[in-house]
């Protein structure tokens, strides 16, 4: 009777090998920045059933790769007033395989810190004459699981210093407030009770190396914006827009948070 | 001021009883963080006390805690201690101040704080996302948080 009504427990010592040929980091030392803090960082794959585990393992399990396919057609389809499509500048999308393990990152020329949305909708609007996408479209979302599926295995590397280093603060600051009638920081929940349970919810440390997720709850993707917005909503506080500058920062700073795991979304998630 | 002075009238006159009620601003605490007084002068009713805590729109207490006590509710959580015997270790006044704001007993505790009604950032209108009404009530109501406290003193240990 017990085993029906407890929560499926997480195996919290397998292994990720995608496909059994991409090795996935799903725990690691945690980054120098966060000395004090944590001292092993772990993916948010790490604590979920072992059913929900599996389903990574193999992309044709993964609810996900749905939407890489359909961003393989979009990346080769012309849009726009000039009838570009993106692979008539980029060599596939193997050649952005640099890009989901170090954004959010400086842009020189536009001077302010960007994540991969901003990236791919000033292609849209300033190379190929297309509308930009919304920040959660359909899409948009299908394009994120695409430049992370290209780079799975490799470590997020995102850079802290240099211009980035006032953004990265304010995300630190606000990953450190406790929010909402609840007062509940991130912290409160993913570093100081990652592993526990909060009713029949799991606890990992709010890791983004899986972004953007599948969530079996809701048969869609998330990115990694989308999941801020309801962990500020389930503090009771008035929540920040996915797009917002505040939750750029916040990106960049939990991002951060994960250097060293390795990229592995699209992943899937309860 | 004369539109105010007959609603004030007219809200004394409605709510005659509540405004026995001690408000979320006025509640004294102890150095120690217990509040001694009721917060409305009527006995708290345990069995809707258990109630509040193991439903999720309203205390959400089992989010947290499990216990023996309630161990028909499914799902407990685990972030705070478990709540058998919390009414031999604590007092009546200190089990209140503990759901009233258990920060005062525990500074900086995760534990929310069930009768605060400000002082909070980016308060929201319950769980959805949205701003805060101005006049924004406590999680928990007065007597609400009598009738959890009146349970919590059933948990002796045995
Ligand atoms: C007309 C040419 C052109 C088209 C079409 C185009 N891009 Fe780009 N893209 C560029 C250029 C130029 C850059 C900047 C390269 C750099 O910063 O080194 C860039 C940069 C990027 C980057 C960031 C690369 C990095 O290393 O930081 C991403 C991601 C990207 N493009 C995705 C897309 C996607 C997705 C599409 C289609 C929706 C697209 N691009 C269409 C020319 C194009
Ligand atoms: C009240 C508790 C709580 C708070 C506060 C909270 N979260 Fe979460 N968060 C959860 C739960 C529960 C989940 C789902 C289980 C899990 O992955 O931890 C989750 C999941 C996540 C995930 C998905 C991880 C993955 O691998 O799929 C991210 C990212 C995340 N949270 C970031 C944040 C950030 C950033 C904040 C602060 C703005 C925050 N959370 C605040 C409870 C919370
Ligand atoms: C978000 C998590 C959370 C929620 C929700 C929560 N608590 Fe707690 N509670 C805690 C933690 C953590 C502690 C331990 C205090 C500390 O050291 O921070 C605690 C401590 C307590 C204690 C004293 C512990 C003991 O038994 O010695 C009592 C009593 C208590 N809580 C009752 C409640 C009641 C009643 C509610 C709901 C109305 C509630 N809690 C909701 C996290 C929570």
């Amino acid at each position: 009777a017990l085993a029906i009504t407890m929560p499926a427990f997480a195996d919290e010592n397998a292994e990720l090998v995608i496909n059994g040929e991409i090795p996935i980091v799903t725990k690691t030392a945690a980054p120098a920045h966060l000395e004090g803090a944590l001292d092993e960082i772990m993916s948010g794959w790490v604590f979920r059933s072992d059913e929900t585990q599996a389903m990574e393992m193999d992309d044709f399990d993964n609810p996900a790769m749905l939407f890489v396919e359909e961003a393989m057609v979009a990346f080769e389809t012309p849009m726009g007033s000039e009838g570009k499509s993106c692979a008539d500048c980029h060599d596939g999308p193997e050649s952005l395989a640099n890009v989901r393990p170090t954004y959010p990152k400086w842009n020189d020329a536009k001077e302010q810190v960007y994540n991969i949305q901003m990236q791919v909708n000033d292609c849209l609007t300033e190379r190929m004459g297309a509308e930009k996408e919304k920040y959660d479209s359909q899409l948009m979302k299908n394009y994120l699981a695409l430049l992370a599926s290209v780079a799975r295995g490799t470590p997020v590397n995102v850079a802290i210093d240099g211009p980035a280093q006032p953004m990265w603060e304010k995300g630190k600051e606000m990953y450190y407030t406790r929010y909402g009638q609840l007062e509940l920081s991130c912290a409160s929940c993913h570093e100081q009770n990652y592993g526990n349970w909060i009713r029949a919810d799991h606890l990992s440390q709010g890791q983004v190396n899986g972004f953007p997720v599948y969530r079996l709850k809701d048969t869609k993707l998330t990115s990694a914006q989308g999941r801020f917005k309801g962990c500020v909503r389930d503090t009771r506080a008035e929540t920040f827009k996915p797009g917002s500058e505040e939750f750029l920062a916040l990106e960049l700073y939990v991002a951060s948070r994960g250097n060293g795991l390795s990229v592995e979304g699209p992943s899937v998630r309860n | 001021m004369k539109r105010i002075a007959t609603s004030l009238v007219a809200l004394g006159l409605m709510t005659g009883a509540a405004l026995a009620e001690t408000a979320p601003g006025d509640i004294q605490f102890d150095e120690y963080g217990a509040v001694e007084a009721s917060l409305t002068g009527t006995p708290g009713n345990p069995d809707e006390g258990r109630k509040i805590m193991t439903t999720k729109s309203m205390g959400n207490c089992v989010s947290c805690h499990e216990a023996v006590a309630y161990a028909d509710v499914p799902f407990p959580g685990n972030i705070g201690p478990i709540l058998d015997g919390a009414g031999s270790r604590w007092s009546e006044g200190e089990l209140r101040g503990l759901v009233a704001n258990a920060k005062m007993t525990f500074e900086g505790t995760v534990m929310p704080a069930f009768y605060k009604v400000d002082g909070f950032i980016r308060p929201g209108d319950a769980y959805t996302g949205k701003a805060a009404p101005a006049d924004l009530p406590p999680i928990l109501s007065a007597q609400q948080v009598e009738d959890v406290v009146a349970y919590l003193m059933t948990l002796k240990d045995e």
